[in-house]
């Protein structure tokens, strides 16, 4: 707010091979963050993981041009993330409940999808969390840029 | 490996207190940070260090059984990790906001409200 | 009796966040959801401590993994209890933040962090795994950072860095005890922990973990070397929020003090010695630093500091009937720290201070609310036959029969001093003539439309009436109260109901 200096310096600052590498790594970056979440229930991996890795990407993004060139990327404010991700997160843990069973049970589809293989709540709890971590970071990052 | 990881631990606790001790506030994060990081290493260490072997076993299954990892030091620091994540988040903002308001990096210029009664 | 309905009221709360999300702009429709969020919680809160009541214990394996593996859910008499509590004092203080909260602090969340404390509070009474504790123990507290920080000024930076400062060494005090407990025993449920605890052979190993425990919960409850940044923090943010943070956070502290002392450890003379000197010290601490404060939230912070001290002093004294003092006690101070917090909110709107020097002339101009306000103060002190008095005796008698006179000496002293500040502020605040009658400063209230000022008023009627019933219906709480203590002393009860389908 005050000092408006860094951020003048940081458009000078002639980021051309930083941008082009940029444009190449967040898709690829956004692939390997849905990867990684989907692999997550029997190897190293999760929603956790993939969302930082999702958020990490569009940070390396907003350090290549702007924050508001990141956000710009997104139709709507990151924080409309934050719930709809708690809310497939917390369907997923209730729908047991329905079932009669204990409240986060896994209940799973019978028959296999191909590629992901066998989906249950635990995948769409992981989706929610993937989605909260990325709306979470996101809004931390405009936080912290915005009093810049 | 053991002895590595306890002189580890040892020594992120030890930095992380003294840097707590210092009068910055970016001294007091960084420590914080390490005291995490030690207590992790900490739980990890104490679920007693299994290399390669499965973490569940079937209820039939006979064999290694007395040498299973153990699953839970893992799920304990991955939550302790997304916890201090979060808490580290909020404490860079916080002082942000606190050195955009005292104009100071000085954790004793802080003690204006405490001598109005 | 296993059941899904143990999480309702943590559910409730997060349903209630959830949907103010959707609602992120729109000020009036937060209002309402929160408003109601805050019934169904407190309804269905009643309903599990009706249940749990009727019918014994209520257990839940989450996601159906069995008790040492999975996490448990556990309601007692004592977790019912205390889950009640918070959604008395959370419906009480919903409904007058929708009046005493300003919009700005709306937009920027305010009911959504709210709701998130006190699903956090839900949850860290209700769960019977020592890690989901820790895990319960940050929502709370990343969700009171926040609500301590919104908004931004000077003053309550600096109160914040403290807290968070504290809060967050208190947490890797946490950890490590969970750690350490983890590597001797090799479990995490606390009903399983006993027999572990109990068959390890490094018996100092065990002392050691126990007191890591002790100053984790301390700095969180304010013990006494540790409360410093309780009084430089708690009357920075608003009142509705401070009456959330004085009534119950603390107390979270103390319940998971009682709970882990009770049933992982067994306390040995020395650790029970611990108790009660740091319980005299913490007594004497906050009464010496609450008698020189002007501020009427400053006195209270040290009020919360001195009375956390008797409730760490019962635990010390480690009798079945000290136990029931404690838990009334409890029950007692929810109720009127947070009735109080929401006063001296009361008192600001009208008056615009806090000072007690400056205030004045309030018994004359609101009479009505003057009695209400007496009925918080007296209860705060103690005066039969309200609330305070009952819990009071009853750890008076235990200090004398355990012939402990250094404790019975500071338990009265603490009494003594509490009174004594009440009794100054009743005449400072409510009799005296108002110090230069200024014609402005007066009717601050007026500007309330009669929905807001319901809404100022009707929680302060509300939890006094409850404290005025805890005191002259004391019969039932101490059946409660006893309940819970005989529970406390017979941990055999809560680990059965547990682990009973392994046997």
């Amino acid at each position: 707010m005050k000092n408006n200096k860094p951020k003048h310096n940081i458009k000078k600052l002639d980021a051309t091979i930083l941008r082009t590498a940029t444009n190449y790594l967040l898709p690829l970056l956004l692939l390997f963050s849905l990867f990684v979440l989907l692999r997550g229930h029997y190897l190293s991996g999760g929603g956790f993981v993939g969302g930082l890795i999702a958020s990490i990407a569009f940070v390396l993004h907003s350090f290549a041009y702007t924050t508001r060139r990141t956000l710009r990327l997104f139709q709507v404010p990151p924080r409309t993330l934050i719930p709809i991700g708690l809310t497939l997160s917390f369907i997923s843990g209730f729908l047991p409940v329905l079932l009669g069973q204990p409240f986060m049970t896994g209940v799973w589809f019978a028959d296999k999808v191909a590629v992901i293989g066998s989906v249950g709540t635990a995948l769409f709890f992981d989706i929610g969390v993937y989605l909260v971590v990325i709306g979470v970071v996101l809004t931390i990052l405009l936080t912290i840029s915005e009093s810049d | 490996m053991e002895l590595l990881l306890v002189l580890l631990v040892g020594i992120l606790y030890s930095a992380g207190i003294y840097l707590i001790l210092r009068r910055s506030m970016v001294k007091l994060l960084l420590g914080f940070m390490m005291l995490g990081n030690g207590a992790n290493i900490l739980i990890f260490l104490m679920g007693e260090l299994t290399k390669g072997k499965a973490p569940i076993i079937n209820g039939d299954n006979i064999h290694f059984t007395d040498a299973y990892a153990d699953p839970v030091p893992q799920a304990l620091i991955l939550t302790a990790i997304v916890i201090s994540f979060g808490l580290t988040a909020f404490a860079i903002i916080l002082l942000k906001k606190v050195h955009e308001t005292t104009g100071t990096d000085d954790l004793d210029s802080l003690n204006i409200q405490d001598l109005d009664i | 009796m296993i059941s899904n309905f143990i999480l309702a009221p943590i559910l409730a709360h997060m349903i209630t966040a959830i949907v103010l999300l959707f609602f992120w702009k729109n000020v009036q429709a937060q209002k309402t959801v929160s408003v109601i969020g805050n019934i169904v919680g407190f309804l269905v809160s009643w309903r599990l401590f009706a249940l749990v009541w009727e019918n014994g214990n209520m257990t839940l394996q989450m996601g159906g993994w069995q008790a040492p593996f999975g996490i448990t859910f556990v309601s007692d008499t004592l977790s019912a209890t205390m889950v009640m509590l918070t959604a008395i004092v959370s419906l009480a203080v919903g409904i007058y933040s929708t009046a005493a909260t300003n919009i700005s602090r709306i937009r920027y969340g305010h009911f959504f962090i709210y709701h998130f404390l006190i699903m956090g509070l839900m949850g860290a009474f209700l769960t019977g795994d020592i890690f989901n504790l820790y895990v319960w123990f940050e929502v709370v507290i990343i969700s009171s950072f926040v609500l301590l920080t919104l908004g931004g000024k000077k003053r309550q930076m600096e109160g914040a860095v403290k807290y968070v400062t504290m809060n967050m060494l208190a947490s890797s005090i946490f950890l490590t005890a969970i750690g350490i407990l983890y590597g001797i025993t090799g479990s995490l449920n606390i009903a399983d922990l006993p027999q572990h605890v109990a068959a390890v052979e490094n018996r100092g190993l065990v002392t050691v973990t126990a007191l890591l425990f002790f100053v984790g919960f301390g700095i969180k409850s304010a013990v006494f070397p540790m409360y410093y940044w309780l009084p430089s923090s708690y009357h920075t943010p608003p009142s509705a929020i401070g009456a959330v943070f004085g009534g119950l956070l603390t107390k979270m502290g103390v319940y998971s003090m009682i709970r882990v002392f009770t049933v992982v450890f067994e306390p040995d003379d020395f650790m029970l010695g611990v108790f009660i000197v740091i319980a005299i010290l913490t007594m004497i601490s906050g009464a010496l630093g609450a008698i020189n404060k002007r501020n009427i939230r400053r006195i209270l912070s040290y009020f919360i500091v001195c009375h956390i001290g008797y409730l760490i002093a019962g635990i010390g004294m480690y009798t079945e009937l000290a136990f029931v003092g404690v838990v009334f006690y409890l029950i007692h101070d929810v109720i009127v720290k947070s009735n109080f917090f929401m006063m001296s909110g009361l008192i600001q709107k009208i008056r615009v201070t806090q000072d007690i020097y400056r205030l004045g002339g309030f018994y004359k101009d609101y009479p009505k609310l003057s009695i209400v306000f007496g009925i918080i103060l007296f209860s705060l002190a103690g005066i039969p036959p309200l609330s305070g008095f009952w819990p009071k005796i009853l750890l008076f008698q235990e200090a004398f029969k355990a012939e402990n006179y250094v404790l019975l000496g500071t338990l009265i002293f603490a009494s003594f001093i509490t009174l004594f500040i009440v009794a100054r502020i009743w005449s400072e605040v409510f009799w005296k003539d108002l110090p230069k009658p200024n014609a402005e400063e007066i009717d601050h209230f007026a500007p309330f439309h009669m929905r807001g000022r319901l809404a100022l008023v009707l929680p302060v009627v509300g939890l006094a009436v409850v404290s005025l019933l805890i005191g002259l219906n004391a019969s039932f709480v101490f059946e409660v109260a006893e309940r819970v203590a005989h529970e406390l002393m017979n941990p055999s009860i809560y680990i059965d109901s547990v682990m009973h389908h392994l046997k």
